[in-house]
């Protein structure tokens, strides 16, 4: 019994370690390619940055997948929320923590709106978020009037400009060490009073040396230019938060069944209309707090901010592994699908690839990355 | 010369050989049974038939005719004259019949259809097999029973030479099992070979001229079926003797654990239309109440309705324990002790692609883990009961469940139901499609589940396993209750008669 669960769990984690090799392989492409500009803590630091925004889209977007839904409208509500939270520090003058909160209320309303369209009204979701997607726009258009909205505050650009001070970053890391080591003694006492058979040392202490050893290297990394961005930051926790959601509760648990197949969920006595209203809300919040990011970064709103933000968020899942059928998917696959997203806009902008060309090679990689998991499923 | 030979076919998976050298010969106009227990290789030697699995992906010879066959792919079987019905439809709802009956061979000019001729040699062709059929209606307005005589006449309008039918009459009503075995004998007349494969060795006994039994899959007998009986063929498909195979079994009954009353349930599609009309029963502690009558009688209706899952507009009153409850969801009937083994598992009751612990611990999650956070170790410890109880064989708990024989997807789906430690228990269909081994098993859990004091509501159309199970049956007939009958005057005569309105 113990010998078949692991070769399934090796199995299952298999397209994860090709993933990570094929990010490796990008990466030791362009450091090679730009005289080893791109792997230095410099640049390191903004490609991280560069992925926080896609990188929280994807989080969301993926437990919406996973409910077997889609949302398109993300990009143009992203946009919204930056201008909303904008025209109410220039505008109102409100002040920042008051903006921050509009910004997300709105785009959890928004959220919970398409959900429930979608749940209760039985409106497919891409029907719904597509005209979400034209919707939205129209309402940024409108409400900035078609200029672009500055913003003064410095405690609100620090969301999108602002560096984690070095001492604070490694006092975190090494809150996040001892929470990997209370989490495998955690996961090793349950194993053991449910008499799940032997633990096994090695595989243990490597559930612990690993991610101890990758936030090491993050914060040395991070440290040696800026420190650890905000905006990294928060894209950390909030995929620290979708994996938890995903993996350990009951929510996330419903999702699946819901994508699976939906029949089975309802007769196993879930709620699933109440459960997609929720993950499409969840979606809201993720697509507010992305935005503050994407204007603070910026500095102001624009009407044509997160235009296409959509598709990189639901590539980024696609190439993580998720099905669109519902059902199949991780969070660290879509933010290891993010990673690689911004790992090509980054390398190719080093090296100078014209825009157009840009897009050809990241549309052939989503397709072929798809592709060749259809084909590795099929051999399988 | 026969028909058809097959001649040592080898046909291996990684791990597996599903096909270990088996040889088989069809003579024309004759119908030879094909069994074994699901998992013996029935199918896959039908797709080596049919070329889904082309020559070279398997060893071993095909002749048709004298000749030897390399098919590369299903268009090439077809040519030869193989046509396979399979146990999923494969029409397209949305086309007319006579659209699906040509499908990619519609009689046409430059591309342009020519919808005239199609529906006359369509017309022609459903005369010929005396269905009374519009090859003008789309194809989903048809009952699933009629769907599969499309599917037959389909096959035939491609001048089959060699039928293959699997489980075609698992949909069927009784009528339509009727209509189906007129066009069969007809078939047989003219020459066509048959390949039928069943679980139901009452069709197999009552049709085939042969019987070839598979068993992990090699050849373990071909005889005429004249020459055999029943409990030798079940010997032959499980490899030892078999007994009775509903364990006798002792109830006590204790006090009445469900009521229903005046159920009536309305369909969601044609308004006003009564699918359950006014149908009340009780079930006690211990007690196994089946639930007979045919296809359309509205017995999977009256379950989804006491279980909260109808789509329609329902009415009655529902009482566990002694006290009435309202139900308006599947959870409200959860958390009332109601547990639903649904028919048809891969629509209604696994997520196919997901592992056996997610499937069975669904249901119960919340019981298992806790309202917000799951626990894995609890889960995996409280699946691991039912896992071996019910003797699921699966490598682990994170086996997927499509992995799984139909048999041990049945286990799964129970054993979902039994971690939300139900008192009424429904069971709709249990055993259908799985081989005879596993159906024992089930029997023989449901003995004991009864005897552990569970109120069972069995639902099935097979009604030997409804005789042999039950204390009591209640006979539906059109939505209305037809007759209820103890186990002690509960003859096959009488529940046929009920269930079909005498």
């Amino acid at each position: 019994m113990s010998e078949n669960t692991t070769s399934k769990i090796n199995t299952s984690n298999l397209r994860a370690y090709i993933m990570i090799a094929v990010l490796a392989l990008i990466w030791a492409y362009f450091h090679w390619a730009t005289d080893s500009i791109f792997l230095t803590p410099r640049n390191l630091s903004n490609l991280m940055t560069q992925m926080s925004v896609t990188g929280i889209l994807a989080v969301g977007m993926l437990m919406v997948i996973v409910s077997a839904n889609i949302d398109l409208a993300v990009g143009s509500v992203l946009g919204l929320a930056g201008g909303v939270a904008a025209y109410s520090l220039a505008s109102w003058e409100f002040s920042v923590p008051v903006a921050i909160a509009i910004a997300v209320m709105v785009s959890i309303a928004i959220g919970t709106f398409q959900g429930v369209l979608t749940a209760y009204m039985n409106i497919p979701a891409f029907i719904v978020t597509l005209g979400g997607l034209l919707a939205w726009r129209g309402a940024v258009k409108w409400q900035l009037g078609g200029n672009t909205v500055p913003v003064a505050e410095d405690s609100f650009k620090f969301i999108g400009q602002g560096n984690l001070p070095m001492t604070y970053g490694w006092a975190l890391a090494g809150l996040a060490i001892i929470f990997v080591l209370f989490m495998v003694y955690r996961s090793v006492q349950s194993a053991r009073s449910y008499g799940l058979g032997e633990v096994n040392y090695a595989a243990t202490s490597l559930k612990a040396i690993i991610p101890i050893g990758a936030i090491v290297a993050f914060m040395l990394v991070m440290n040696s230019y800026q420190g650890v961005p905000i905006p990294v930051l928060i894209f950390v926790f909030v995929a620290l938060f979708g994996a938890f959601l995903t993996t350990s509760t009951t929510f996330g648990r419903y999702l699946y069944a819901i994508g699976g197949n939906a029949e089975a969920a309802r007769l196993s006595g879930i709620n699933n209309r109440l459960n997609v209203v929720k993950v499409f809300a969840l979606l809201g919040a993720l697509t507010g707090i992305a935005a503050l990011i994407f204007t603070a970064r910026v500095g102001s709103a624009a009407p044509d901010a997160g235009v296409l933000k959509e598709l990189d968020a639901i590539a980024a899942c696609v190439i993580g592994g998720a099905s669109l059928m519902g059902g199949r998917g991780t969070i660290f696959g879509a933010c290891l699908g993010a990673l690689i997203m911004a790992s090509l806009d980054n390398g190719m902008s080093l090296l100078n690839v014209r825009d157009f060309m840009q897009d050809i090679i990241k549309g052939s990689i989503l397709v072929a990355a798809v592709g060749l998991d259809m084909f590795g499923r099929k051999q399988g | 010369m026969p028909l058809l030979e097959m001649k040592n076919i080898v046909k291996e998976f990684p791990g597996v050989r599903a096909l270990d050298g088996v040889s088989f010969t069809l003579e024309a106009g004759e119908f030879h049974a094909l069994v074994g227990e699901n998992g013996a290789g029935k199918s896959t030697l039908m797709k080596v038939l049919s070329g889904v699995y082309p020559a070279g992906q398997y060893s071993g010879e095909i002749l048709i005719g004298g000749k030897t066959m390399e098919f590369s792919g299903i268009r090439d079987s077809e040519k030869a004259g193989v046509a396979i019905i399979f146990q999923e439809l494969s029409l397209v709802k949305e086309l007319t019949v006579g659209e699906n009956i040509f499908l990619g061979r519609e009689p046409s000019t430059l591309g342009i259809i020519n919808h005239s001729e199609l529906y006359h040699r369509a017309s022609n062709l459903l005369r010929d097999l005396k269905l009374d059929i519009d090859p003008r209606e789309p194809v989903g307005n048809l009952g699933i029973g009629r769907q599969q005589l499309v599917e037959i006449a389909k096959a035939l309008s491609q001048d089959a030479k060699i039928l293959v039918l699997d489980e075609p009459t698992a949909a069927l009503t009784d009528t339509e099992v009727e209509t189906l075995y007129g066009i069969l004998e007809d078939l047989r007349s003219r020459g066509v070979g048959m390949i039928y494969i069943s679980h139901k060795l009452e069709e197999v006994f009552r049709m085939s001229d042969r019987i070839t039994v598979l068993r992990d899959g090699k050849t373990v007998s071909t005889h005429n079926t004249v020459d055999l009986t029943r409990d030798e063929v079940i010997a032959a498909m499980v490899g030892r003797e078999v007994g009775d195979i509903f364990p006798a079994s002792h109830h006590e009954f204790g006090e009445t654990a469900a009521e229903f009353r005046n159920i009536t349930a309305y369909s969601p599609d044609v308004p006003g239309k009564k699918l359950v009309d006014d149908v009340s029963f009780h079930v006690r502690k211990g007690e196994v109440l089946g639930i007979a009558g045919l296809m359309g009688a509205g017995r999977t209706e009256l379950l989804m309705t006491i279980f909260g899952s109808w789509k329609g507009k329902w009415s009655g009153t529902i009482e566990t324990g002694g006290k009435q409850i309202k139900l308006s969801s599947p959870s409200d009937a959860i958390n009332h002790g109601i547990g639903f083994v649904t028919e048809d598992r891969k629509r209604f009751g696994l997520v196919l692609e997901h592992t056996i612990i997610d499937n069975m611990t669904i249901a119960a999650l919340k019981r298992i883990s806790g309202q917000f956070f799951t626990d894995r170790s609890r889960e995996a410890a409280a699946a691991s009961v039912p896992m071996s109880s019910l003797r699921v064989k699966a490598g682990s708990l994170m086996t997927v469940a499509g992995t799984l024989s139909g048999g041990n997807q049945q286990k799964v789906v129970l054993g979902k139901w039994l971690l939300t430690e139900p008192k009424v228990l429904f069971l709709d269909e249990p055993t259908r499609g799985i081989d005879v081994g596993a159906k024992q098993e089930i029997y023989a859990e449901i003995n004991k589940l009864a005897q552990d004091g569970l109120a069972i509501v069995l639902v099935s159309s097979e009604l030997p396993e409804v005789l042999g199970l039950s204390d009591r049956v209640l006979v539906l007939h059109e939505g209305k209750v037809a007759g209820e009958f103890t186990r002690a005057d509960a003859t096959p005569e009488k529940l046929m008669a009920a269930a079909t309105g005498h």
